[in-house]
């Protein structure tokens, strides 16, 4: 039973690769420059804010929550860290990140608390939190935005370049990131909670889990991750736009997520599967300017393979049990 | 569900059922809205304007009664905006390059009962979770809609604009479609056997299809009947702008989850009224126009529509979870 | 000198022949922007606000969270509720405001689009103003990115979206001026690209055309989203002796990259000073001292004599600016 689950999810995230690695070639024979190391440096530029967010929503997704309200966490904790910069400009630039991630806590915090004390939810919890952190981004900025002039150059460095063969460090933070969720997914309690809980959440207690207490923290993660991203969006973007920064964020993140396998009904789910499906939205994004298909064109595209990924992890699922319960029955 | 009491006909019991039913809820917000917009300006209290108003979001209002149906048989569809600009956009193409009107409706209709089909047969038949589903197909009927109309508009003949202002009784045309599509499905929904095994697929698929009940036909008929009236409704809102684009609805999904929630709708099915979905709508009309009217920022109504939601969605829970002592 | 002027003008208007004064109340104007959180229209509005301090007139501004092409509508009919007297709005798109401004119309509101047209459907409004001579901006973007290069190499446009009417029009003058005029014969342009105004497909858009046209030698890019990303990707790759990136943008966007020398120059008009004329013809048509006709002139304060083009057109100003080291610290907007 184990060895087919094993090689059950091997396969899953094998797919994903081979689908990487097929879309590239065919994208490189046309466009050879498609596989350059200018080329890898575009995609992994599109790529961190989306890495982090997908880290944090597969955590939401296998705890049998989802977070729709990211993308306003996202914007509004960019918004705090660029008047922090911009009304006090001396300031030492690397707690623009401190304020941004402790804000995103925050936000994530007061979601976590309506999803489990009020047990509303978190769809609908998330929903609400959207708007309502959209608009206070709004209000605190008074409708303006902050101009690249503000923000201090060293962080937008960070987009740059780094000592570590020049890959920018948003790249590097975002692979860090990754790392972390792999570890805490594989080898801490905490991970082992959050699975369990996402696969039966009545079961739950009676394991010892604290229910509250694990809902709560990965709320605060989402929220913390959305914060740092938002931080690695003034990075990379250079200003913070109180109604762009961070609009539609969740639905890429849901859409790097779900092609990386992770299951809506909680439970299921690896950081590999999730980390390849954020790498094949990035190379299609960069691939379709460098193809020339007009942007009207690419919406129908993302949609297609959303669906895609759904129906191939569902015929993978059909063969999962077919395959567990025929030898099961055998025993 | 309510306290016993002697007679059943008496006021007591009159009043317990009323306040355990969020409907209440939402009436008592619609009045406070209503109270409190006329306090914000004084241009609000205008039965015509606000009529008018409603006119705006009609094309919402109506398929989030039909969604209201979706949910509570449990499952979702938050492609119904993207079929309403894809199914406009089908409609305007057509009509544009020739076509006789009568047969550019037809083929708007067909293109919405194919795209409601699409999402029952991937929910259904591949058994895939509807609201992954809906996401992916919202983002692909937007991206076919943007394909049809790229980045322009798609103008309609004169003769065929203005239903808006095609008034009955003095009330607009749009409003009217509402309130008979509200009666209709409000009827099935209450008081109708096919009503009753859509709250029982909701509140329990397994039981339901060990009871007998045929449960993916009738969530198959609810998604292609969302896919349909979406259809028509984007028709009417080509009538009323006068031309279609693709980002047309843009966002709408939010707008119809909204009101079902408002409306006191459950998420994960079983409970919910076409009566409360009619009252929410009105409710967000009213909220909306009340802060537009008064020159509010969008910043101050997202974050009132925020905060609605929340407080509607805490007070709903409250109310289904004393209805169940 | 500004006081001066101010008082002739109302001079002037107070002298004009006999149209009856509206009944003593101060003219109600509502701009309806874009969006909010464009920093673009913060800039026109200024215009509005500060006109409307020193005329007879009561300012409000109103805008959509979202920029699309419905998004208005309410906000018109808001408008139209409270009984304003002008409305002027940057629309979102051509005609889906016909049916609105209609009404608008027949309730006797003046309905003035500002800053940009609704192409195809001018009969709705009352008139518009533009920020410059729109003919003329092709050729000056053709010119100023060929002096940067030395009139010779490969260029590119970065535009915004592909519908946009103003931009389209725009390209085909630059079109037109490279076909034309021999000084640019040496010059070819190779590819025009759209980044749709949203920051990070321009900027994709941007890598796109460096990795594609290794021997790219200027960008231009008439939108300030598209300028602003393009010298972010050439600052970032320290390419700016190789790539000359000029457009229409923003100074308070484009002062850093002005200073840092990734960026040469660009151009652009004044939204400060459509601001500051909507509000005084609009004052000015409401008492009678302004008449709406193709051909008339009337006068502006520090704008001076403002003729009203066929189509009930007006430029606020002849030709582009061009910010560039030399004067990048003088404005504010």
């Amino acid at each position: 039973m184990m060895k087919n689950l094993l090689k059950i999810l091997s396969g899953r995230e094998a797919g994903i690769f081979v689908m990487i690695i097929l879309f590239c070639a065919a994208v490189g024979l046309y466009k050879p420059h498609f596989l350059s190391l200018n080329s890898l440096r575009i995609i992994l530029l599109l790529v961190p804010l989306i890495m982090i967010g997908a880290m944090a929503q597969m955590l939401v997704l296998v705890a049998r929550h989802v977070d729709l309200s990211m993308g306003s966490m996202l914007g509004f904790s960019a918004m705090v860290a660029g008047l922090m910069y911009r009304d006090m400009p001396d300031i030492w630039w690397p707690i623009g990140f401190i304020v941004a991630i402790g804000v995103g806590t925050l936000l994530g915090l007061f979601n976590g608390l309506l999803v489990t004390i009020f047990n509303l939810p978190s769809i609908i919890v998330t929903l609400g939190t959207l708007n309502l952190y959209r608009g206070l981004t709004f209000i605190i900025s008074d409708a303006r935005q902050i101009n690249r002039a503000n923000i201090p150059s060293e962080l937008k460095a960070m987009s740059q370049t780094s000592p570590v063969f020049g890959i920018p460090w948003i790249i590097l933070m975002s692979f860090a990131i990754a790392i972390l969720t792999f570890y805490i997914v594989r080898y801490t309690q905490l991970g082992r909670q959050i699975f369990a809980l996402g696969s039966n959440p009545n079961a739950a207690p009676l394991r010892g889990i604290n229910v509250t207490k694990v809902t709560l923290i990965v709320f605060c993660i989402s929220g913390a991750l959305s914060g740092l991203a938002g931080i690695m969006y003034a990075s990379r973007w250079g200003f913070v736009n109180p109604s762009n920064t961070g609009m539609g964020f969740e639905f890429q993140v849901i859409a790097a997520v779900v092609i990386g396998g992770v299951s809506i009904n909680g439970g299921v789910g690896t950081v590999l599967g999730t980390f390849l499906g954020v790498i094949l939205l990035g190379c299609v994004a960069a691939a379709l300017p460098l193809l020339g298909i007009p942007g009207t064109t690419q919406s129908a595209i993302y949609g297609s393979v959303i669906l895609i990924a759904l129906l191939i992890d569902r015929s993978v699922r059909q063969r999962t049990t077919a395959r567990s319960t025929r030898s099961w029955r055998k025993k | 569900m309510t306290e016993s009491s002697e007679n059943p006909g008496s006021e007591k019991s009159k009043l317990m059922f009323l306040v355990n039913r969020p409907e209440s809820m939402t009436f008592i917000l619609l009045i406070v809205a209503l109270f409190g917009a006329s306090m914000l300006s004084e241009y609000f209290l205008d039965v015509n304007y606000i009529l008018k108003s409603f006119t705006l979001t009609a094309e919402l209002s109506i398929a989030a009664l039909v969604l209201t149906m979706v949910i509570i048989s449990g499952e979702i569809d938050l492609s119904a905006a993207a079929n309403i600009a894809l199914s406009a956009c089908v409609f305007a193409y057509v009509q544009a390059i020739g076509v006789p009107m009568s047969l550019a409706i037809l083929a708007g209709i067909t293109s919405g009962f194919l795209m409601g089909t699409l999402n029952a047969i991937l929910v259904i038949r591949y058994q895939l979770p509807s609201i992954i589903v809906t996401i992916g197909t919202l983002i692909f009927y937007r991206g076919l809609a943007q394909v049809i109309a790229g980045d322009k508009s798609i103008r309609v003949p004169e003769w065929f604009i203005g239903i808006n202002n095609k008034m009955v009784l003095g009330i607009p045309l749009p409003v009217i479609f509402f309130i008979i599509t509200a009666i209709a499905l409000g009827f099935i929904l209450g008081a109708t056997i096919y009503g009753r095994q859509i709250y029982q697929v909701g509140t329990n698929n397994t039981a339901a299809l060990h009871a007998g009940i045929k449960s993916n036909r009738i969530k198959f008929g609810l998604f292609i009947l969302l896919g349909v009236v979406s259809a028509a409704c984007g028709i009417m809102a080509a009538s009323r702008l006068g031309s279609v684009r693709y980002d047309l609805a843009l966002g709408g999904e939010l707008q119809m989850v909204l009101m079902a929630m408002l409306g006191g709708t459950y998420i994960f099915g079983g409970r919910g009224t076409i009566l409360g979905t009619f009252l929410a709508a009105w409710l967000l009309v009213i909220v909306s126009t009340g802060m537009t009217v008064a020159n509010l920022l969008p910043a101050i109504q997202l974050t009132v529509l925020g905060l609605l939601l929340i407080v509607a969605i805490i007070a709903t829970n409250f109310i289904y979870s004393r209805a169940q002592r | 000198m500004l006081k001066k002027t101010i008082l002739s003008a109302i001079a002037a208007l107070t002298m004009s022949s006999g149209v009856a004064m509206s009944d003593g109340h101060s003219i109600d104007i509502v701009f309806v922007g874009k969006n909010t959180g464009n920093p673009y229209f913060d800039s026109l509005t200024q215009g509005f606000v500060e006109a409307c301090e020193v005329i007879a007139c009561d300012f409000e501004f109103v805008a959509p969270a979202t920029a699309e092409a419905t998004s208005q509508i309410p906000f018109i009919e808001a408008q139209i509720q409270r009984g304003v007297d002008v409305i002027a709005i940057s629309p979102n798109s051509p005609d889906a405001l016909n049916q609105v401004f209609d009404s608008a119309r027949d309730k006797g509101i003046i309905v003035l689009t500002v800053n940009g047209d609704i192409t195809g459907n001018e009969d709705r409004r009352d008139a518009t103003i533009l920020p410059t001579d729109f003919t003329k901006v092709g050729a000056d973007q053709v010119e100023m990115v060929g002096s940067l290069i030395g009139y010779e190499g490969e260029i590119a446009i970065l535009s915004a979206t592909t519908e946009a009417p103003d931009q389209n029009f725009w390209i085909e003058g630059m079109n037109e001026t490279l076909a034309n005029d021999p000084k640019y014969s040496k010059m070819k342009l190779v590819a025009t690209v759209y980044g749709d105004d949203q920051p990070e497909k321009s900027t994709t858009e941007m890598e796109a055309l460096l990795a594609n046209f290794p021997n790219l030698k200027g960008v231009i890019a008439p939108t300030t989203v598209g300028i602003a990303a393009a010298a972010q990707v050439v600052q970032s790759r320290m390419i700016a002796d190789k790539v000359k990136v000029t457009g229409l943008g923003l100074p308070s966007e484009m002062r850093d990259f002005i200073k840092d020398g990734t960026v040469e120059g660009f151009q652009l008009w004044s939204p400060y000073n459509e601001g500051w004329l909507a509000a005084h013809f609009s004052v000015g048509l409401k008492n009678g001292s302004m008449e709406n006709k193709v051909g008339g002139t009337f006068e502006v304060p520090n704008l001076g004599t403002i003729t009203i083009n066929p189509g009930n057109s007006i430029n606020t100003q002849a030709a582009l600016t061009t910010f560039n080291a030399a004067n990048i610290d003088d404005f504010n907007f």
